[in-house]
Formats: structure tokens, sequence, C-alpha cells
């Protein structure tokens, strides 16, 4: 399946991936009245370390600890794609202890989120990979991963 | 075509059955429940009382599990013996169930200590199963006064749920401090006071020695007067059924790490197996759900004639009370690396060039990939652990790795 | 401060109403313009540090950026400009020679926009080149005058070394060092994709790109840097490099800070050692010397490929040309005056030289004169600008057209023209690993193939509208241009006709 990958390589840690994953999730047409002036809850980060800089967002495993693991039985994998029921989730963060990417994390309402490949809001395509000025950022099929 | 047939219905049954599928789409499932519910998310019962959930979305799976895993469940049914010759399991009613493989996912039960004057006491409930927690949520009022004996997980979840409910609550346990099998002295005192300032009062290093009716008298001689009792003392492993046909057991049911128990054709899985913590490298229940899903898995798939193994099994928790989380795995020996701030403590254990385990408090962490590192046994010298001790970022792991885990061009 | 300070040349503009403090702009200013003021809740701009790359512009998610130019000014004097004026308080302030990048940015004229091509009316068709073979293959090398015949009578069908362009157009030369390892990459990989050349200029050549030989010229320059038998036999031809547009008479200096990893081991110099091409080669002092540096490169070559000789277009390049022609050189590059350069001095770049349309359209007469124009090739750079540039150029008489400026807009270069201080914002003209990645050459080989993809279409639109179908047809054609507001000499010189004759 197409999955996001970042291509470190590329990455200038510029983090409008995180801007425009919190924008294209805040259900808004216009960027500024979606987060100016306060703080994002982005489902993808920028990991950065001296000359090292990649985005993180969900994986999507093959064998997902998380859904393994989640209390609530919020979490699911549906035609590859792992998803969270906000309204099921408890917030236990029991998914942020399991997640070896650091890929979950609390939204706005306290709820856990992650990505979902702008599957289900209005992006239509990953829109940190839309964003992304050096096409650090893909979606694109490249086998199974772990 | 196989006939597997599963004890129990909890979350290593529901992977249990999910792990079968995965394999054979064929095969008949009868799942034995002795709760009259489908299966659901047990340690969500204290979010109920809190109002965080409700009856529709406490449910693991969507309504439709059962029949989508074309699996036959026998809601209220108890099964009393297992005959591993025959290969068959004999319920409470006498009828009995043929099986190619079986599943022991059966649970455990709560351990109530022999108190003296405890059957004077009208008002008390376990707090284990959905149905103790109705029966809990129906026997509080705002002006109950309640005691809860037990400063475990399962104590103090119920404890955060009736807080907003109740006139007082008050939690007693034999350690010297909360969440003993998970926090160290220090962590516990930061957590007990935080649960003190939302209310909570506490005996510690003391507990009820004698009830008598709403009264409860300490080992230390006070007297707590109390209008509900929760008896939350700890949990012992469901294991007679097995232990009754010879099987081999110790505080759970011996599995290996495919799940197979002494007894051929039969698994188990869930709090009643008792696998290997990596983290100890020892054999050891691990009452956790994750653990118990895993387990229920693996034995599925291996039940089906897959392979799966599940040898990645280390404690691990993540419990929050009144907004603050404390995450924590593995073990808590080894070296010790800190940081500290009012409202926050990060302990990282380290030895043998591994990382043994953590406790993080109200740390805005991205704790998985500590978790990882333990359950992987990722070599310390391997990664930047300077870098990775103030913050667990992937950052931290060699090119190699990053490009092995992300699977971009690094 | 004080005497010292200059008023910045440009402001920041950021409209707050858009602003989101996402912070983009501080993090890829390498000049540190931008910064989050904590106290203020708000993002600062310190415009005295910004070359206004727009790389913050272009970033920006909410558009909430501009650049504009200060209206900060001093009395306006029509002989002492705002510039000239500053110019000056910077030497008085420094002592120090004045740097620039990129071409001279000065308003001399343009020929190429007082030029005007040709279409067909009535008389002659025009060929729609969306229906009809159209021909933009040229190959560049000796050509001989005559057929000749061998003992048996056949066709003696073998050329001199050629090379073979899909269309009349080469990426110039630019240094593994003067522009990044993304750059070159870019450069090596599109040229391949269209079938055409790059240059690797003085810098020698990264031991990746050996790969992409067949499309590469490799460059001997008077530092000689990076050069070694490996070298020479990996490119499709051989350039010695004598001099450069923009800065004609000079030689190069790439400080020692810039030397360091691959450049260091590419360039075959010490890591951190200043690399320094004299002004002139040591061993060429006149035509004969350059021909036994042409006939030693064919000699390590095996008569294989190419040599082509670049000069800078200066006073008497017509007679120079001539010279060069005899030496032995198959192709002859000349570097026009508004060439590019990754740093030059100021004063060298904005005045000296000459314009590449009046040196092409002399060396071409002249040539044709002398009855060489068969010994060379002629390549032309120094501000080819578009299609329509190239196909004048064809038009008075190149072979083919070198770009370079082009390229490096196409790769995001905004022409900020402040590559000698190596922090470019778009990764072009650096060695700094973290500005240096921000250039993916996934995504600048693919806008080059784009730009010379658009360029080769418009080519074929204009040769289909003059008629022609090949573009060797159109080569010194110069029946196909007319000059607009050209004086008599700047007409004879070109050899074109006003527009109405």
């Amino acid at each position: 399946m197409k999955r996001v990958y970042v291509n470190e390589a590329w990455c200038l840690g510029c983090h409008l991936c995180e801007y425009n994953c919190a924008f294209a999730n805040s259900g808004l047409s216009d960027m500024v009245l979606a987060l100016k002036g306060k703080p994002i809850y982005p489902r993808i980060h920028v990991e950065e370390n001296e000359q090292i800089s990649y985005a993180v967002s969900c994986r999507h495993c093959k064998d997902p600890v998380c859904v393994k693991s989640c209390i609530a039985g919020a979490l699911s994998k549906q035609d590859g794609v792992i998803r969270i029921d906000k309204n099921k989730c408890v917030a236990c963060y029991t998914c942020v202890l399991v997640c070896p990417y650091g890929a979950l994390a609390p939204s706005e309402a306290g709820v856990m989120q992650k990505c979902e490949l702008c599957l289900q809001n209005a992006c239509g395509e990953p829109a940190c990979v839309k964003g992304c000025p050096n096409r650090a950022i893909v979606y694109e099929e490249r086998g199974e991963a772990e | 075509m196989k006939q597997y047939v599963i004890i129990g219905n909890g979350v290593a049954a529901a992977g249990c059955i999910e792990g079968i599928r995965s394999v054979d789409p064929e095969g008949g499932i009868t799942v034995i429940s002795e709760e009259k519910r489908a299966v659901y998310c047990r340690p969500l019962i204290s979010y109920y009382l809190e109002g965080k959930t409700d009856l529709d979305r406490i449910g693991y799976r969507g309504a439709d599990f059962y029949e989508s895993m074309r699996a036959r469940v026998l809601l209220g049914r108890k099964a009393v013996r297992i005959d591993p010759d025959a290969r068959e399991i004999e319920l409470d009613d006498g009828e009995k169930i043929g099986y190619t493989e079986l599943c022991i996912a059966a649970g455990s039960s709560p351990f109530v200590p022999p108190f003296e004057g405890l059957d004077s006491v009208k008002n008390k409930y376990s707090f284990m199963t959905l149905d103790d927690a109705l029966a809990l949520d129906r026997g509080i009022g705002p002006d109950s006064r309640v005691l809860i004996v037990g400063a475990g997980l399962i104590g103090l979840k119920c404890a955060e749920g009736l807080a907003g409910r109740v006139k007082s609550v008050t939690v007693c346990d034999l350690a010297d401090r909360v969440l003993s099998s998970i926090l160290d002295t220090e962590c516990a005192a930061m957590m007990q006071r935080h649960l003190e300032r939302h209310g909570i009062s506490f005996f510690l290093n003391d507990s009820a020695a004698r009830f008598e009716e709403n009264t409860a008298y300490m080992k230390s001689g006070a007297a707590v007067p109390f209008d509900v009792l929760v008896l939350a003392v700890g949990v012992r492993a469901n294991t007679s059924l097995f232990k009754d046909m010879g099987g081999e057991v110790n505080r759970g049911i011996i599995v290996d790490e495919r799940m197979r128990t002494s007894a051929q054709g039969i698994y188990a899985a869930g709090d009643c197996a008792e696998g290997t913590d990596i983290s100890i490298g020892q054999k050891r229940v691990l009452a956790i759900l994750p653990n118990a899903y895993m387990q229920g898995h693996a034995a599925g798939v291996n039940m089906a004639g897959g392979c799966e193994v599940f040898d990645k099994a280390i404690p691990m928790n993540s419990i929050g009370f009144f907004g603050l989380h404390a995450m924590t795995a593995g073990s808590y020996d080894g070296e010790l690396y800190e940081e500290k701030t009012e409202n926050s403590l990060k302990r990282l254990f380290t030895g043998d060039d591994l990382l043994k385990g953590f406790i993080l408090i109200g740390c805005d962490e991205r704790a998985g990939i500590y978790t990882s590192m333990i359950r992987e046994k990722t070599p310390l010298s391997s990664v930047d652990f300077t870098l990775l001790k103030k913050a667990a970022t992937t950052a931290a792991f060699s090119a190699e790795e990053r490009r092995k885990k992300f699977g971009g061009v690094v | 401060m004080g005497v010292e300070f200059i008023y910045p040349e440009f402001e920041v503009v950021r409209n707050d109403a858009r602003c989101i403090a996402c912070r983009v702009c501080e993090r890829q200013c390498s000049n540190e313009v931008h910064a989050f003021s904590a106290e203020r809740g708000a993002m600062v701009s310190d415009e005295t540090k910004c070359v206004n790359c727009q790389r913050c512009v272009s970033l920006c998610p909410t558009r909430a950026l501009k650049i504009v130019k200060s209206d900060c000014t001093l009395r306006e004097n029509a002989n002492w400009s705002n510039q000239t004026i500053r110019e000056v308080y910077k030497q008085a302030s420094s002592g120090g020679v004045l740097l620039s990048s990129m071409g001279n940015p000065k308003n001399f004229p343009v020929y190429w926009d007082k030029i005007l091509i040709n279409a067909s009316q009535v008389t002659n068709p025009s060929i729609d080149p969306l229906r009809e073979p159209m021909e933009t293959h040229v190959s560049l090398g000796k050509k001989p005058d005559r057929i000749s015949r061998g003992a048996d009578g056949k066709i003696v069908c073998e050329l001199p070394p050629q090379i073979d362009l899909a269309m009349p157009v080469m990426f110039s030369a630019m240094s593994y060092g003067s522009i990044s390892y993304n750059a070159h990459a870019s450069l090596a990989r599109a040229a391949t994709e269209l079938g055409i050349l790059y240059n690797t200029g003085e810098g020698g050549l990264h031991e990746d790109f050996y790969r992409y030989g067949p499309n590469t010229i490799v460059q001997v320059a008077s530092g000689r840097f990076g050069v070694h038998e490996d070298y020479l036999e990996a490119g499709s031809a051989i350039e010695i490099k004598m001099g450069q547009g923009a800065k004609p008479g000079i030689g190069g200096h790439l400080p020692g800070a810039k030397i360091v990893g691959d450049v260091s081991r590419t360039r075959m110099i010490p890591e951190g050692s200043d690399a320094i091409s004299p002004a002139p080669h040591h061993d060429i002092y006149s035509i004969e010397d350059l021909r036994q540096l042409v006939y030693s490169l064919k000699e390590a070559t095996e008569y294989r490929k190419p040599i082509i000789v670049k000069v800078a277009a200066v006073h008497n390049i017509a007679a120079i040309a001539s010279g060069i022609a005899r030496s032995g050189a198959d192709i002859i590059a000349i570097d026009g005056f508004r060439g590019g350069t990754g740093a030059a001095p100021t004063l060298i770049r904005d005045n000296v030289g000459i314009p590449i349309e009046l040196a092409l359209a002399s060396v071409d007469q002249r040539l044709r004169d002398e009855g060489i124009r068969n010994n060379v090739s002629l390549v032309v750079g120094g501000s080819i600008r578009s299609a329509a540039d190239v196909i004048k150029a064809v038009a008075l008489g190149a072979d083919a057209c070198y770009i370079a400026t082009a390229a490096l807009l196409a790769l995001g270069c905004h022409l900020c023209r402040t590559c000698q201080t190596g922090k470019c914002n778009w990764g072009i003209a650096t060695q700094r690993p973290d500005l240096v990645k921000r250039l993916n050459p996934d995504v600048g080989s693919e806008r080059l193939v784009n730009l010379m993809t658009a360029w080769r279409r418009e080519i074929m639109e204009l040769m289909g509208g003059m008629g022609i179908n090949s573009i060797e047809a159109l080569r010194g054609n110069r029946l196909m241009l007319r000059g607009v507001g050209l004086n008599e000499t700047e007409l004879r010189i070109l050899g074109v006709a006003h527009a109405g004759e």
C-alpha cells in the first residue's frame, strides 16, 4: 500500500509539514483562521538533531503494536490504514507508550490522534506530502515495512 | 476442519479469535464466556464510573465482531473440566464440547484476604468486571464515604473514577507507597501528592485489620468509617481448570513463546498465563492488556497452524490520574538517569549496554521509543544515548537504523 | 552605526494579520533575518541582513511576507546614484575590493532585445512543428570544407570528433565548489535526460558524476584543479578555459573555507587551502602556446574528443577567435560580459568586456571572411535568457548556446547576487550541508528538463514560423533578423538590416 515516506536527505527541517497537517485536519479553509495565535497539534512531527532532520508520522505498520495495545479498542486497522476512533479513546497514553516511532500524540481535545493519510479530511492526499517544498516527504508504494 | 475453543471472553480471547482468523478462515470457533457480555475493555470500567465512556463505547470490538469472525459465543456459561485425552470440555450444565485446539484465556479473579469481620460489611464490592462497576455505580451516592483496600492500579483507578461522585475516598494498602508494582518510592510519593491534591486520602504501610459493619480498624489502630467498601487487594490467575487436569502451573499457566502449555493442543493467553518477561528473563504473569492481546493473537495463529512467536513481553503501564500520567516499562535496576521538575519526573535505568526500564511521570515524551529499545534490546552503544536521555527521539538512532525504521532515503 | 551605517537596501514587510508565527522564515533564512520574539509573541526581522533571495517569501505558507526595495533614499543625483554612493561608503569603511556575483546588472544595451525575428507570409510557407518534422539536433566540432573521396573513390565519412546535442543549448561551466553537489547532480542528470551537455567548470569532476560522462564537458583552467587522466577521459569534450565573461583578464579565488571534504578531494588540493586560479595560464602566452595545450589534450585522449577553447568577449575578440580557430581547437566558446560568476570584483564584472551579440557577429563574420568558419563550431554564452535569444544567436552565427544563469533560476536561484557569501538559501551556491540539502536533485533535474523542453518547443515554433525546419539552416542566416533602434555601426557589426529594410 502507499505510505508516507520521508527522505531524510532532503528534509529541510522547515516544519511546514506540521503546519500543513494541522491545517488540513482543522476542517477550516483558511490557514490563518485555523492556526494563528494557537498551539498546533499536527499528526506529523519533525525530529531534529544537529544536521539531521526528518518528519515522522504513522508508519501504518503491518503488525501494529498500538492497535494490539489499545485498552479502549479505539485503534484499528482498516484497509491497511491505522485509524483511531476518537470517540472511544480515553487518553490513557498506552499507544504513546508502545509506538516505536512516536507517531501518536494527544489532540487539542486531549484524546490521541495520528496520521490517517488525510483520507478522512478535505485534503484528499497527505497534506504533508503536498506541501513539502523539497519533495522530502513522498506518498508512494515501497513494499511492506516491518 | 479444526474446532477451536476459547475459554474466556476477554481481550486475550479477542486476540485469539483474530489470530485464528488471520490464518484459518474456515475452522469453527467457540468462545465460552462466564460474563454475559461481548468482549469489552476491562481497564475502562473506572472510566465508566467517571462518565468518560458508556456501555456502547466500552465494547472492545464492534457489535458485529463475533459474526464477522464467524465465532460462536456461549454467554453465561462456565467450563468446569477439561479432558485432554478426549479433547473435550465440560460445561457447567454438563454439555461437552470437543476441540481440536484449545486456548485458555480465563483471566484472573480478585483475591480477597480473609479479613476479620468482612461478612459484617454490607456494601462491599470488588472492582474487576463491568458488572462490578455497574453494581458499585448503583451502590454509591454523593454522600458516600468510600474506603478502597488496595492502592494498586485497580484500586487507584477506582478511586479516580469515584472521586467526583462521592463525599470522600480513602485508600489503604499494606505497601508503603501507591502503585508499588510499577513505581519506586519517590515516584510513588509524587503520584500520591497529586492524588491527595485531588481529595484522595491514604493509609499506607497500614491496612484494614478487621471490619465492623461500617468501620474499618487499621493495623495502626485507626478507625476508618465508611459507607462503601471496595476490595482491590490483588488478583489471582484463573489456573484451576488447567491445574486440575494435571497441567503445569506456577502462578499462572506456564506457556512458551508460542503460547503452548504443557498439554498437547492447549494454549493459554492473557492474565491466566505465565510467559517470559524478557526485561528480567524470568517467567512471570504480566497481567496487562497489551500482553493479553498479543499472547492471545500469537496463540490463535499457532493454534491455526501458523507460526507466531511472542517473545517481547515486558511489564509496561501507562496510567493517569487526574491529568497526571505515569508511563513505566521494564525493570528498575541498573544505573539511574534522572530529570526532575516540580511536576515531572523522569527516570531511566540502564545496564549491560541496554535500557532496562523507565518511569516517566508528567513527561511529554514519545515513550514508545524507549519502550521499543527495551523490547528490542537495542544496544546503547549503537545509539546517541546522550541525546536520547534528554528526549525520546529516533534521531538518536544510527543512519542505518533510521533507514530501516522509516524506509526513506537517508 | 554612525558614519558607517548604510540603510538596508530591502525591507521585510510582514502582514501580521496573516503571519501564523510558524517560523518557517526563521528556519530557512541562513542570513538570520527573521526571529521569533517571545516577548512580543510575534516574528521580527532584521532587514540589515536581508539579501532579497526570496526564500522566506516563497516558503511562507500564508503569504504573509514580501520584500520591498527600501524607499529610504539619498538626495537624487543623476551622476552619483544611490548605488554608487553606497559603494563608496562601503569601500571607505572596508578598504576592500567590492565583490559581486552573477552577471553584470548595469543598464547596458541588451542587443537581443533590439533584434527581431522574421516569419513567413504568403510567398514562403511556414511549417507547423506539431505536424511536421523539425530538427533541433546539432553537432559541434570541425567540419570538412568539401566532400573528399578516398583512393577507392568512396566518400570519406570520418569526421573529426563531434559533440552531439539534441538542441543547441548546453549548461555552461559552473565548478563543484562554486555550486553545490546537488546543483551539479541536477545539471548532470538533466543534461543526460535531455541529450545535451553540462560543464564541470574548473573544480574537477566528483567521482559520483563520472557516470554522466557522455553528457559532460570537462574543463581545464588556469589552476588545473582536478585534472588527471581519468578526468580527461570522463567527458565527451574538453574545454580549455582562457577567460570568463564576468571577469575577463582575472583569475578565480575559491576561499579555503569552501575547500572541504569532497570539494578538496575533487580539486586535488588540501582541505582549507585557497583555490587560486591564476589570471593567465602560465604556459600560454600566444596562440602557439595555446596550440600546444590543445594538442597535449588531444594526445592525452587520442584525438577522440573535441577541444573547446573558452574566452571572454573582449575588444579584439574577432582576431583572438581567428587565432583560436587556427590553433587546432574544435570549438570556440565565447562568454559575453553579462555572463554570471560565483564571485568577481564588482568593478570588473560591471565594466570589462563586450556584449556577446556584437562579439558573436564579428567573430562569425571574421571566420567566414578568412575561410576558416568550418574549422570550428561557435558556442556563445553570457546571458542567453530565452529560446528567442537562442534563435537570434544561431541566426547571428552561433552553433549552440551556453546557459547558466537561466539554469540556476530553474534550480531556484532568485538572482540575489550574493553567491560569494556561501550562504545560498536555495542550496545552489553553497557548501553548507544544511543548505545543500535544500536542493533535491529529483526536483532540480526535473525543473531543468522542463525548462529546456519548453525552450525546445519554442525554438521549433520560431523556426517553423520562419519556414525553417532545421536549426542548421538557420545558422548564420542573418536575413532572418532585423534591428530596431540601432545605429549604423551597430547594424554593420551585427550584420543585420534595420527593421523595415
